[in-house]
């Protein structure tokens, strides 16, 4: 017997509520396309573009545990946060994050958070502010594997010619984040 | 050994089948409540959950404590008169935890049948297998048992 839409929702609500989910997802619609975007009880862990859950939930439930489930309500601030970033009325995002990365890797994401809106940067630029100038591929690679592209802003991260070089959701997606923001590719200094 | 697919794919895949079967055992009003609860009850257990097999066993057997815990709550004991089934029945807490070396499937139909008192033709439905199938895990199971020295 079919369980209705309504009944349905009401035990994703409550499990959401009940505190013992490993990870809550939703698919969420964007000038980009659908996202799919999931978060611990700590905060966003993953952005993912072209989503096809059957392919995506696996890794997902190996990283963070097997307690995955659709639970939109438990997305509601990322998806707010989302919204208002795409409509042109954020600049900054403020939710709480739960991304893990070690030594190097954690100090190029924290550089990458300070990059402003509407304002790009090199691979090159990067590295050296995290202490290792000629890591810039090194860079690249994490740019690649990004949990949470848009939030941590690997989109305006470009080549030291000023070319767009590549993204893990594609270069068309890269330069429409970056129409979004305005951002000229100008290279500061 | 396979570990658990991720609880949507678990939920999704046995969600009908589990609100079917409450239906059957409580009725329309009151397998709503029952099915929250049962997958609610799973959802809390899985994460500790070390095989993959027979998933649909193990919830219909949450499904089928969920429905005996409704009929208590709905139905205190009558003061004069016969007592229920529900309250003359062997616990099924024991035999649940007497039944957790079988195998998944002979585990559900021994405790379905034996602790929760379903009809083989329910049974077979949880373990989504025919009534003869059903019949048999239940047999061995209780065989097995019996080696280790359970008496049912």
């Amino acid at each position: 017997m079919k369980v209705s839409t309504d009944l349905d929702r009401r035990f994703r609500e409550r499990a959401a509520a009940d505190g013992s989910l490993d990870l809550a997802f939703d698919l969420v619609d964007s000038p980009i396309g659908t996202l799919l975007v999931a978060a611990t009880g700590v905060g966003l862990c993953r952005i993912e573009f072209d989503p096809e859950p059957e392919r995506d939930l696996e890794p997902l439930a190996r990283a963070f545990g097997a307690k995955v489930l659709r639970a939109p309500k438990a997305l509601d601030e990322p998806k707010r946060e989302l919204d208002e970033y795409f409509e042109g009325k954020r600049e900054r995002f403020e939710l709480p994050v739960d991304v893990r990365f070690e030594a190097f890797r954690l100090r190029v994401m924290d550089a990458l958070a300070q990059v402003p809106y509407g304002s790009v940067t090199t691979y090159g630029a990067l590295a050296a502010r995290a202490g290792r100038p000629a890591a810039a591929r090194a860079v690249g690679t994490f740019m690649n594997r990004n949990p949470i592209p848009i939030v941590l802003p690997c989109h305006r991260v470009v080549g030291a010619n000023g070319s767009l070089v590549g993204y893990g959701g594609g270069l068309e997606r890269k330069e429409r984040l970056l129409q979004l923001e305005g951002a000229s590719l100008t290279l500061p200094g | 050994m396979a570990v658990p697919p991720p609880f949507e794919s678990f939920y999704v895949e046995h969600r009908d089948g589990v609100f079917g079967f409450l239906v059957r055992r409580l009725g329309r009003d009151r397998a709503e409540d029952a099915f929250q609860e049962t997958f609610l009850r799973a959802l809390r257990s899985y994460g500790s959950l070390t095989h993959a097999s027979n998933l649909r066993a193990w919830v219909f057997t949450i499904a089928a404590r969920v429905a005996v815990d409704e009929h208590r709550r709905r139905r205190p004991a009558v003061a004069n008169g016969e007592p229920t089934f529900e309250e003359r029945r062997p616990a099924y807490a024991e035999l649940e935890h007497l039944a957790d070396g079988l195998p998944p499937k002979e585990r559900a139909a021994v405790v379905l049948r034996y602790g929760y008192d379903l009809e083989y033709a329910d049974i077979a439905f949880a373990l989504g297998s025919s009534e003869e199938a059903a019949r048999q895990a239940a047999s061995s199971g209780v065989r097995r048992l019996r080696r280790q020295g359970v008496s049912l």
